[in-house]
């Protein structure tokens, strides 16, 4: 990595000196280096997680063919190479680049403190977090291979060796998600303190930029969600290795309990990847309309709504594990109830670009993209949050295109409006916007060419986590639809390439950043980039709110917030 | 190397304190998770009462005596930091931290009388729940006392005295925690 972070301004005990390059980058508490920690960790985990796509397509489409790069899969490599695609791209990209690296760079910045508050379990937090990553991926090389029983690890297959054929690697992978757990645990903890606590003098709660909102109440959706899950992981851990029955009916367990403790913390989970993206499209739809956020109030309330709404929705995961029909229809009104949120959340975003003065620059792109996809994953939702439609249509791919089209707007074009809107401030050089505009429209067609066809084959009965279909003549020939797909997806992975390399090339050569290349309000524009150590020569005052753009009695169309009236 | 932002306080409670009780909003649900299934299977298998009376509710009470008075040298101690005395804080945390450590011994007693009589924590779904709960329970207070003994050294030297506080927080939640657990694994037979 080019960026120095510490040819600084000398600030107090920070003083100037050169730093091995343990203590630099794997030792370090700032929390910029922890966030590029973070990222980077991520997107090499985003390139594991998309390897495991194109193998298992292949073989969808072709099957029985060798696949390149890979060779034959078998039906037990393709149990675990879906089960941890799933697992790594929800738990090993989204959560740490939407919510860690996120949230560790721009709070601090954005509130205009110097750190995080304790930058030691900050640390720690990335070094547990590299940990599980580290138990995960060496539970592929295990005696049995991988976890194969699908990310959501449904008792009895995930807890009895002798049905899952995985006895040591199921182990490793509740291990490893349960490390992951504490690690965003001690990293929530930091961000709600840090936000709390160290905000600027001057900066009232209605002057937080919605960012560090969403990810502060996405930080604690997590904290109040996941605690029964790590309590169930240590159970499957024990029903694994101990012999106890926790989910075992025959010693007086229930296997359904596991369902209530998983899905308690994954729909939650769904927000908490969520808030962070609503987030980072606020900042850019406001930068690049010039407008004020249409309504911050209306939208904090109703992100507070929707994560409280969220803890009561999980059972509509469970409508066919045989729960009561009176229970089903409960859940059915809430997860109904939760999409009118989102659908405002929508709205005021389109009020914020209305009439405004917009620049169709890369990051909004991503951010428009955003918008245009969830759109589609939230209305098929309704679909499946209605016991009794989702009761045809459950395990099928139906549901599995509608939460790609919600994870993947989520995760990676969230991901990627956030990195091309920050990579100024982060490495203080600009992108190329060719190679990012031709990036972001090779990545957006193909991903509705992918997951639109899914949408019919689930709705004509294609179930999900069939190895082939050649013995099922009533899907076989579908077979083109799925060749279509799987061709949609390479190309969409081949054009990942031109960010990767837009990346490494406009960190030597790309043109370079000022403070304040957008014009922007919010504080973290208000120093140089990238930040040196300590962030700020000085650090500032706050004086308004964060989207004053266009404001009718000044000249310029911004208004930093540090800048005295 | 203690960053500006750990010494603000924007919302009037110190960082610190601040961060334990998150912390604890954490762990509340974390236990919660296990109470929930336990009092749901609690509810659904009456067999369980059978089981249940195999517990021994008089180890069970001695162990909450000795939890609460641990408790109260934790408040003492407090009490000790805030008038500035490090030296009495942190003997009266060393106390504490004895009381946890009895805790420890007379459940690891306990434990061997009922694990060489049979029962073991693969023996029903009872006992898996008695031994994980009761062990999750055990190493936070593990956890409680190796925190606080590192609070307890430093206050003798006068060091961060207010970390005197934030230790009690969490040994009070740790107490507050098998005030739960009594009723439930000992009491309701």
């Amino acid at each position: 990595m080019a960026h120095a972070v510490d040819h600084a301004p000398s600030h107090d005990e920070h003083g100037h000196h050169e730093q091995s390059f343990f203590l630099k980058y794997l030792w370090s508490t700032d929390h910029k280096m922890i966030a590029m920690q973070y990222m980077f960790t991520g997107m090499i985990m985003a390139l594991i997680g998309g390897f495991f796509a194109y193998v298992f397509r292949m073989q969808n489409a072709f099957p029985g063919m060798a696949v390149p790069g890979f060779g034959m899969v078998t039906p037990a490599d393709y149990n675990m190479l879906v089960t941890n695609h799933g697992t790594i791209m929800i738990f090993w990209v989204a959560m740490p680049v939407l919510v860690a690296a996120f949230g560790n760079f721009l709070i601090p910045l954005m509130v205009g403190c110097d750190d995080m508050v304790f930058p030691k379990l900050n640390r720690l937090s990335y070094q547990i977090f590299l940990l599980s990553a580290i138990v995960l991926v060496a539970g592929f090389f295990v005696p049995g291979g991988g976890f194969g029983g699908a990310w959501t690890a449904y008792p009895p297959l995930s807890a009895v060796g002798k049905y899952n054929l995985t006895p040591a690697g199921s182990s490793f992978w509740v291990l490893a998600v349960a490390l992951e757990f504490v690690a965003f645990l001690l990293g929530g903890i930091n961000f709600i303190t840090t936000s709390m606590n160290s905000r600027a003098p001057g900066m009232k709660l209605y002057d937080i930029p919605i960012v560090v909102w969403t990810i502060v109440i996405a930080s604690m959706l997590f904290m109040a969600s996941v605690g029964p899950l790590i309590a169930g992981a240590i159970m499957l851990l024990f029903d694994q290795n101990l012999g106890t029955g926790f989910f075992d009916p025959g010693k007086g367990g229930d296997p359904v309990l596991w369902q209530h403790l998983f899905w308690f913390f994954g729909h939650p989970e769904v927000y908490v990847v969520l808030l962070p993206t609503l987030g980072i499209v606020a900042e850019i739809m406001c930068v690049f309309s010039r407008k004020k956020l249409f309504a911050y109030k209306t939208v904090l309330y109703t992100m507070f709504g929707t994560g409280i709404l969220s803890f009561t929705v999980w059972a509509h995961h469970q409508f066919i594990s045989g729960i009561d029909p009176r229970m089903a229809n409960v859940f059915t009104i809430t997860t109904l109830l939760i999409s009118i949120p989102i659908a405002e959340m929508c709205f005021v975003y389109i009020a914020t670009l209305y009439k405004g003065s917009i620049t169709l620059s890369t990051p909004m792109l991503w951010a428009l993209g955003f918008m245009a996809t969830f759109l589609i994953g939230g209305v098929t939702g309704i679909y499946l949050g209605t016991a009794g439609s989702d009761i045809y249509f459950h395990d099928t791919y139906f549901v599995l295109a509608h939460f790609h089209y919600t994870f993947f707007p989520i995760a990676i074009v969230g991901t990627y409006a956030g990195v091309t809107h920050w990579y100024p401030k982060m490495f203080g050089r600009m992108l190329d916007e060719t190679l990012g505009k031709l990036h972001f429209w090779l990545t957006i067609i193909p991903f509705n060419c992918i997951f639109i066809p899914l949408f019919f084959l689930g709705l004509w009965g294609e179930h999900r986590r069939i190895y082939s279909y050649e013995l099922f003549d009533e899907l076989w020939k579908y077979q083109g639809i799925r060749q279509f797909a799987t061709v949609s997806l390479c190309i969409m992975l081949g054009a990942q390439l031109i960010f990767i390399f837009n990346f490494f090339k406009s960190l030597r050569s790309g043109a370079v950043a000022s403070a304040n290349p957008y014009n922007a309000n919010t504080l973290e524009w208000q120093c140089p980039s990238p930040p040196p150590h300590g962030n700020f020569a000085e650090l500032p005052t706050c004086y308004r709110g964060p989207y004053e753009y266009s404001h009718p009695d000044r000249k310029e169309d911004f208004w930093p917030q540090n800048q005295p009236a | 190397m203690t960053p500006i932002a750990t010494s603000r306080s924007t919302a009037g409670l110190p960082t610190g304190t601040l961060g334990v009780w998150w912390l604890l909003a954490s762990e509340i649900v974390i236990f919660g998770g296990v109470l929930c299934s336990y009092i749901m299977h609690r509810l659904s298998h009456g067999w369980w009462a059978a089981e249940a009376a195999h517990t021994n509710a008089y180890i069970g009470l001695t162990n909450t005596f000795v939890l609460l008075t641990s408790s109260l040298f934790a408040v003492l101690a407090h009490a000790a930091a805030e008038r500035g005395d490090g030296k009495l804080a942190a003997r009266r945390l060393w106390y504490t931290i004895g009381g946890g450590a009895t805790f420890l011994i007379i459940k690891s007693i306990e434990w061997t009388i009922e694990i060489s009589s049979g029962m073991t924590i693969s023996s029903s779904s009872f006992w898996s729940f008695y031994y994980t709960a009761a062990g999750i329970h055990a190493s936070h207070v593990i956890a409680g006392m190796i925190a606080m003994s590192v609070v307890a050294i430093d206050a003798a030297k006068g060091k961060f005295l207010h970390r005197v506080e934030n230790a009690g927080i969490y040994w009070h939640f740790v107490d507050l925690v098998w005030i739960f657990l009594f009723p439930l694994l000992y009491i309701a037979k």
